[in-house]
């Protein structure tokens, strides 16, 4: 199922992939960044503080879409034994904390200016809270328990009953009354964000998932070629 | 086809994700006072009793409310069908205005009046450049 053949050929390409992902990372980040601080406009009421949110808001979804896609790797990985799909959602892990991380920091420093408070136990923030602490466990999990198998089937059972936070944090903004301002980018109905600084948005989002995709590559390459050298981390 | 193994795992996740979103859901239920941030005007006329804690009030800043003094702040927060007073000491956000959202925290001295210790500013989910604003007002 996951024999060192399959391996070989996986690790061909991530041990080459991230150099040119990195770069397409660095040309969509400058013409993102270029959009976001100096070509969009300022906010009718917010002015320039308006910009944190194109560093916030990709970086907040993002984490919430490693989040999703590690649970359901890992029912699979967990209910078929599949050890490819659980070292992928390993090397998920990282850049998921890390954006997690940059969503809550960026969001203090955006509310501060604009709420009025760098806190606010509120719905959305508290539940993002406990996101960042679900990433943890997941990943400290991993270095604890030495075991590969019983390391597998932890982590993933962390993963699945976190993933219930996820749709606990998307709604969160519409089933109680939050500091937090709702949803502005919607699947089903109109965008409030006016097209001028919707674009860089979205194209701040699509940066962000390529750092994402590089750091997950980055550390998926270092997980394999730990299995290919036999003895220092086997399956 | 698959084994029984695989059948008990996936029961087991199964059971998992039950247990869990009940219980979350059982707590949140229970903590609903706790889980919103602040509770409206109406709300505030709803209550019971006025008790003696801190509480949170949000809505809009009514048009033409505000009144500045010194240092002493005065303005009404509305939801469009009932309106609290609120007295205040001390300085506000830069976004707090006339028809945007506010949350004030303090205590309540009756069912129509707030004293204040913090005011939160509270914006909504629309974001445009002025130029875009101007153009609607224009319409």
């Amino acid at each position: 199922m996951f024999n060192i053949f399959k391996i070989n050929k996986i690790f061909e390409i991530t041990s080459k992939a991230p150099k040119y992902i990195f770069i397409i990372f660095i040309i969509v980040l400058s013409i993102g960044l270029a959009e976001a601080l100096f070509l969009s406009p300022e906010d009718y009421i917010q002015s320039h503080s308006v910009r944190i949110m194109y560093v916030h808001v990709p970086s907040a979804w993002i984490a919430l879409g490693i989040f999703s896609l590690i649970a359901c790797l890992s029912i699979i990985s967990f209910i078929f034994k599949n050890k490819n799909f659980s070292l992928i959602a390993k090397s998920l892990a990282p850049p998921g904390f890390v954006l997690n991380i940059i969503a809550l920091v960026t969001g203090s420093i955006w509310g501060k200016p604009t709420w009025g408070t760098w806190w606010a136990w509120d719905a959305r923030i508290t539940s993002m809270l406990i996101l960042v602490l679900f990433y943890s466990m997941y990943i400290l999990a991993w270095r604890i328990f030495d075991k590969k198998e019983q390391a597998n089937k932890i982590t993933s059972i962390i993963a699945i009953v976190g993933v219930i936070n996820v749709p606990i944090i998307k709604f969160s903004v519409d089933w109680w009354s939050t500091l937090h301002q709702e949803s502005s980018v919607k699947v089903f109905s109109e965008t409030s964000i006016h097209s001028s600084m919707l674009v860089p948005l979205l194209i701040m989002t699509a940066a962000f998932s390529l750092f994402a995709l590089l750091i997950f590559l980055m550390k998926y390459n270092t997980e394999l070629i730990k299995i290919k050298n036999k003895g220092l981390d086997r399956l | 086809m698959y084994g029984k193994k695989v059948k008990l795992r996936v029961l087991f996740i199964f059971l998992l994700l039950i247990s869990v979103i009940l219980s979350i859901f059982l707590i949140l239920k229970s903590l609903e006072e706790n889980v919103v941030y602040f509770l409206s005007p109406t709300e505030i006329k709803n209550l019971s009793e006025v008790k003696n804690n801190k509480i949170r009030i949000g809505g809009m800043v009514k048009n033409k409310s505000i009144m500045i003094n010194s240092d002493k702040i005065t303005f009404v927060i509305t939801d469009f069908k009932n309106e609290i007073n609120v007295i205040y000491f001390g300085s506000v956000p830069n976004l707090f205005s006339e028809g945007k959202g506010v949350v004030a925290e303090g205590f309540l001295k009756d069912r129509n009046f707030l004293i204040a210790e913090k005011i939160l500013a509270k914006h909504d989910e629309n974001y445009m450049p002025p130029e875009v604003t101007e153009a609607l007002e224009a319409k």
